[in-house]
């Protein structure tokens, strides 16, 4: 392969893909010509919803294709940034760049492989204007992506943020029906859990927006390998980190900033479930990870108590909780608060383990709760409810769908074996060698985990099938089968063979917490 | 080749399902079960090669998990320890596979069960196999996996799921102390690998925990957990032995055995008895080496393992399911088995766990021939007089009985070996070493050897009752089973020849080998000895003295400092040459000779004490259930408060449903409810979120269609923002 093949703008590429085929979309929508109602005619109709599912998935399965191409070109020895690229923008240390390194590279690569398997878990599930639904999905993708390759500041903080807004559409518009009234208002549920999703995401990026601007002031650039090599006065840091935190707290979610997730699990569509919980949250993980340490290296280890004791309360207080839910979804959502206490956990030790530990558990995470989702979407699509009590004993009639409900719920339990649990013993591991009541408490999650997942499994699958609505219910498509196997497959390699993944996470990670140290070090810290 | 002794189960489990699908149950009955017995042959190959052999070997696969400096490989270790495990687990899983095939006829799902069955084995096979503590941990939680599959196998039920999901539960507090255990053999040696850690300790080598600027050697590092300064090895021999508690259901843990007895037979005999609920004192065994440097941690380990062998046969005393009497059996006998090994003498505890393999198989095996047989009655009150009924299984059953009571001659040896049955011969040993230990010193010897004694008095009576009720007397059952009860196949009753030899013939057999005159030469170093390690150092230690002194000086060593060690073992030293000691102390391999009980050292009523209990309890049996209406009112009469304490397991369900379960469930709803809507949401979100509804009621009310320009309009207005602030702070220049 010659030089100039790999420097071309691959990663743009992937990022852009997506929108491109937004476009397509948008245009051919333009197309049809609607009565002065803005209806259009049945047919045409059908006709538009065909070819905007079709191109969605062409362009994501497109994507993903590409960014294999971008894998490959990776140098996984390596620990710095790869196939960066740098335009002129705004100028004045403003610009548009991009790259990608150990720690970011394999949530690319999660993202342009669960929105094709989700853009499939919708073909049939989304009926209603499915023209925008997949528009808001490639552009969701778009934004993904870059969130993980942008190496500038307000690039950045422009991919992040901009992902609020196809998420809250996805949720506000797509979300499921009903109504709740709020403190004497009524309102749909779906549009309050997106306006919470909203609202809470918005509070936290104020605040990271008014830091980044210092930052900006202070160093007179916002390229992020610059900004992780500017040591920052040790008092502003404390400032700095906070106002990321907020954001990245809420994005994560951490105990006690969680409570919009549950909500917006409940109220999207299957689709927007899984992205949320597989790709939106890891940003809070992986913001910790490029932002706060390598640029606040004094202010990170001066909170990472504070972090242990959120994340300690996190594991424990929602697995409490997700005990007492009676809604799938909600469940779910509770149990993945209580997997990303670990992430949080496992990052602020600064040890290798701690770390990779926690990476891993991102992606894993990724498979795992992302299945979880697919497959109450499963039954929800047949059903449509997601009441744990209106189901029972689906295995007789459902014994596939049982089989892979059985794996994800083990693998959420963390069962050695499966990749859950080796980020959830690499993170404790690495609490343990930080300091061992972080791990003694984070090890109750261990308990608590197995009490609610496999309580829902029983409730679900087991027992008699007594209720008539459910006779008549069929087990997984073949397309479900299809999607949701890749995921099994996936979550069961790297569950027995870490290695490939650990491996590249570990020049960057190492690379890393050597600069972590000597920032430590230099700071007296340490 | 070796793994495949690991594999040939994992490749059955995965084949089940599918040839079950295309070619029907049959086929995937006799493929597992085929497999297994290839597995099982080659188990036994193995155990003559390494065993009697002793050509132990480590074969690694490939890494696991490698974070920083922890590593963990997937590996083959075939050492005299896992070769014994292998030739358990594999025989008994292969009988068990093809008692199945009878057992299981006519219920349909035989696909199901023996891919469930083959991964058990699987998992229970990686358990023993492996050579570092994350491996072992794999195993240890797929068998907790393949349990949980089984208990729960007549998913209908809802007792079984609730047992399922208890037996796995449970499990995983005993899991909480045992990956914490792992983290802090981590945290103190750097590795997880068996053999590094234990060549540390061995060698008493400097270890420096993570984040300490001064390492110390092992043997006196303390180190700080949760808040507290301990002994490095104390913390990590409770921590793992807190696990082992869980799987082995010791006592406090040991809840969810009994419940467990909702999976079909088979699995009762194979997971809940003879395999799996072994693997706790595998795990002691195995980690040797810490709890021979952390007497208190051994000290614990005896205490609970005779608490619980004495418990569980007071609660197994007045049962009346069949499969719940052995179950409470099964539970005391592993107590038996933990103070064994508390006490040191780990070869008597594997002796116990391999002897015990097969009467206890037998006897679920049996069980379950008569619970066929019965129409699926469990209830023994509701039997009597089967052994017309069922001949065979009753002569089998009576030979279980008699081996696992304990019949033998006390005191004789012909050509060296004592004369019983295999439970008498196993039994004798551990109650010996645990008075041996007292007699060093250790009270915790002294209550062992107790409470053991106490516990085989009971274990004779409910073992002896179980057989009279339903064996003997006037039949008390439903006049359509006594006249028409089910046939039992001959694949039913085959697999119990070989387990009913085993039963009275394997103490016997492999005396010499495990706890006899052979067994350095047999154990091969698999087990640590303090005593001899320390020997060997003190040889070192002063090498001017002449041999003679030296041994004495390796003695005192013994005797003064480490009451855990019989002096016993020191006496063996005295007899062997000193070149062989000297061997030893070079190679610093060391291996156990606690094994080499002389019966004649101990007073003769230490000899006869076990054989009076086992009488004794016989004959309190006898007399009771013998004379007259076997359900008569009895010494323990119904009602009453002893009677109701031990029916009722000593009320440690209710217990633990009122202290533990019931308040999670509150706590979780009280979160939620109260933390998460009222606190949370109410001071913050919901108040906006309604503020931000209501203003923009207009907009939002509105179907769908206006989301999308209120979206519009949050970008634009992102957009704005920020070009407008990076203008005015010079961004544009």
């Amino acid at each position: 392969m010659t030089e100039s093949f790999a420097q071309q703008p691959w990663l743009s590429l992937v990022t852009f893909l997506p929108l491109v085929g937004a476009f397509v979309i948008a245009l051919r929508r333009m197309m049809v010509r609607a009565d002065d109602n803005g209806v259009l005619d049945p047919k045409e109709q059908a006709q538009l919803d065909s070819i905007a599912r079709y191109v969605a998935l062409s362009f994501t399965v497109g994507t993903f294709l590409v960014s294999l191409g971008v894998f490959v070109l990776y140098d996984r020895t390596l620990a710095g940034y790869q196939l960066v690229e740098e335009a002129k923008w705004i100028g004045a240390g403003i610009s548009y760049k991009m790259g990608v390194d150990g720690i970011s590279i394999l949530f690319v690569m999660l993202t342009t492989l669960l929105t094709p398997l989700c853009i499939l878990a919708s073909w049939r599930s989304i009926t209603d204007r499915v023209a925008d639904f997949m528009i808001a999905f490639l552009v969701m993708e778009t934004l993904m992506i870059g969130v993980f390759c942008a190496l500038d500041l307000v690039v950045f903080y422009l991919f992040f943020e901009g992902s609020l807004i196809p998420m809250f559409l996805i949720i506000g518009v797509w979300g499921s029906k009903g109504t709740k009234v709020i403190a004497g208002v009524e309102m749909p549920s779906r549009i309050y859990a997106a306006l919470k999703f909203f609202l809470y995401t918005l509070f936290g990026s104020v605040l990271m927006l008014i830091a980044i601007l210092w930052m900006y002031s202070q160093a007179g650039t916002t390229d992020i390998p610059a900004l992780q090599q500017f040591s920052f006065p040790v008092g502003a840091q404390k400032w700095l980190w906070l106002a990321f935190f907020a954001s990245f707290a809420v994005k994560m979610p951490m105990w006690p900033v969680h409570t919009w997730l549950p909500d917006a699990h409940v109220q999207a569509p299957t689709a927007g479930s899984v992205i949320l919980a597989a790709i939106l949250l890891k940003m809070g993980g992986y913001g910790f990870l490029r932002f706060s340490i390598p640029m606040f290296p004094v202010a990170s280890a001066d909170f990472a108590p504070f972090i242990f004791a959120l994340s300690i309360v996190a594991i424990i207080y929602t697995s409490l909780v997700a005990l007492a839910q009676d809604d799938m979804k909600k469940l779910i959502a509770y149990s993945s608060v209580a997997h990303m206490g670990f992430v949080t956990m496992g990052i602020f030790t600064g040890t290798e383990q701690g770390i990779e530990g926690g990476l891993f558990q991102m992606l894993s995470h990724g498979f795992i709760s992302g299945a979880l989702f697919l497959c109450v979407g499963v039954v929800y699509d047949r059903m449509h409810t997601r009441e744990i009590a209106a189901y029972g004993g689906l295995v007789h009639r459902m014994p596939f769908y049982a089989f892979i409900f059985l794996f994800f719920t083990l693998g959420n339990v963390g069962l050695p074996g499966i990749s859950g649990f080796v980020g959830e013993f690499l993170t404790m591991t690495g609490a343990f060698i930080t300091n061992s009541w972080i791990a003694f408490f984070a090890a109750f999650g261990v308990i608590l985990s197995a009490a609610y997942a496999l309580r829902l499994f029983r409730q679900v699958m087991y027992g008699d099938m007594t209720k008539s609505e459910l006779m008549e219910i069929t087990d997984v498509s073949r397309r479900e089968l299809g999607i949701l196997g890749v995921l099994l497959v996936l979550s069961l390699y790297l569950g027995v063979n870490p290695g490939p993944a650990l491996s590249i996470f570990s020049p960057a990670v190492d690379l890393m917490i050597e600069n972590y140290d000597s920032a430590l070090a230099a700071a007296g810290v340490r | 080749m070796e793994p495949f002794v690991v594999l040939l189960p994992l490749f059955g489990a995965m084949l089940a399902m599918p040839v079950g699908r295309a070619f029907g149950a049959r086929a995937a009955e006799w493929l597992t079960t085929s497999f297994l017995a290839l597995a099982c042959i080659y188990a036994w190959v193995l155990f003559f090669r390494v065993a009697i052999g002793g050509a132990a070997e480590t074969i690694p696969l490939y890494t696991w998990i490698a974070s920083g400096g922890f590593e963990a490989s997937w590996a083959v270790r075939l050492d005299t320890l896992s070769a014994v495990m292998l030739v358990v687990v594999n025989t008994v899983s292969f009988l068990v596979h093809a008692y199945s095939i009878g057992y299981m006829k006519g219920y349909g799902e035989q696909p199901r069960f023996f891919a469930y069955l083959s991964l058990f084995t699987f998992a229970m096979l990686t358990l023993v196999t492996a050579d570092n503590f994350l491996q072992l941990f794999f195993g240890w939680e797929g068998v907790g996996l393949a349990s949980y599959l089984l208990i729960g196998f007549w998913f209908k039920k809802k007792s079984a799921n609730d047992a399922a999901i208890k037996a796995f539960v449970v499990n995983r507090v005993g899991d909480f102390g045992f990956a914490l255990g792992i983290m802090g053999i981590f945290f103190v040696f750097g590795s997880v690998d068996f053999d590094t850690v234990f060549g540390v300790i061995a060698a008493n080598g400097d270890a420096v925990p993570f984040g300490y600027s001064m390492g110390a050697p092992i043997r006196d590092l303390t180190i700080t957990f949760i808040g507290h300064d301990w002994h490095a090895l104390t913390v990590i021999g409770v921590l793992l032995f807190i696990g082992a508690m869980g799987k082995s259901a010791q006592f406090m843990l040991h809840t969810w055995l009994p419940d467990a007895m909702e999976g079909p037979t088979p699995v009762s005999a194979l997971i809940h008895a003879a395999t799996m609920v072994t693997a706790g004192v595998f795990l002691v065994s195995r980690c040797s080496a810490i709890y021979e440097f952390a007497p208190n941690a051994a000290a614990m380990v005896t205490l609970v393992g005779a608490t619980t062998a004495f418990f569980a046969a007071t609660v197994g005393l007045l049962q009346d399911d069949i499969k719940k009497i052995v179950a409470y059996s099964t539970c005391s006998q592993l107590g038996y088995m933990f103070f064994a090994a508390g006490v040191g003498a780990y070869d008597a505890a594997m002796f116990h766990l391999f002897t015990h393999a097969f009467f206890k198989a037998l006897l679920f095996l049996g069980s379950g021939a008569v619970i066929v047989g019965m129409h699926h009655e469990q209830n023994i009150k509701k039997m009597g007089d089967v052994k017309v009924l069922l001949p065979l299984t009753h002569i089998l059953m009576v030979v279980g009985t008699i081996s696992i009571t304990g019949v033998g001659i006390p005191g004789l040896k012909l050509f060296g070996v004592p004369v019983g049955t295999a439970g008498f011969v196993s039994k004798d040993m551990i109650l010996e070493s645990a008075y041996a230990a007292g007699q060093a010193g250790a009270a915790y010897g002294n209550y062992a050897f107790v409470l053991g004694l106490i516990a085989a008095v009971f274990t004779a009576f409910y073992s002896w009752r179980l057989i009279f009720l339903t064996f003997w007397g006037r039949s008390r059952a439903p006049e359509n089973v006594r006249k028409h009860p089910h046939a039992v196949p001959d694949i039913m009753l085959w697999p119990l020849a070989p387990l009913a030899i085993g039963a009275l013939a394997s103490g016997m057999l492999f005396y010499s080998q495990f706890v006899g005159p052979k067994s350095d030469e047999f154990w091969n170093g698999a087990f640590f000895s303090r005593a001899e390690i320390e020997a060997a150092e003190s040889l070192h230690a002063g090498a001017s003295m002449d041999a003679t002194a030296l041994l004495d000086h390796g003695v005192n060593a013994v005797s003064g400092d480490h009451q855990v060690i019989s002096d016993l073992d020191a006496d063996a030293n005295l007899h062997s040459s000193p070149d062989e000691t000297h061997g030893v102390a070079n190679e610093i391999v060391i291996h156990d000779e606690s094994g080499d009980h002389d019966a004649h050292r101990f007073p003769l009523w230490v000899i006869w004490a076990p054989f009076f209990a086992m009488a004794t309890g016989t004959l309190a049996a006898g007399w009771h259930y013998l004379r007259g209406d076997p359900l008569k009112p009895g010494l323990l009469r119904e009602g009453g408060m002893i009677y109701a304490f031990l029916k009722n397991k000593w009320y440690f369900d209710e217990i633990y449903d009122f202290l533990l379960v019931r308040p999670a469930f509150a706590l979780g709803r009280f979160l939620w409810k109260e933390g998460d809507e009222r606190t949370i949401d109410g001071v913050g979100p919901d108040g906006i979120t309604a503020v931000v509804a209501a203003s923009a009621k207009r907009i939002v009310r509105v179907q769908t269609g206006y989301m999308y320009h209120y979206a519009f309009a949050m970008l634009v207005g992102i957009a704005v923002f920020i070009t407008f602030v990076l203008f005015t702070t010079g961004g544009g220049r």
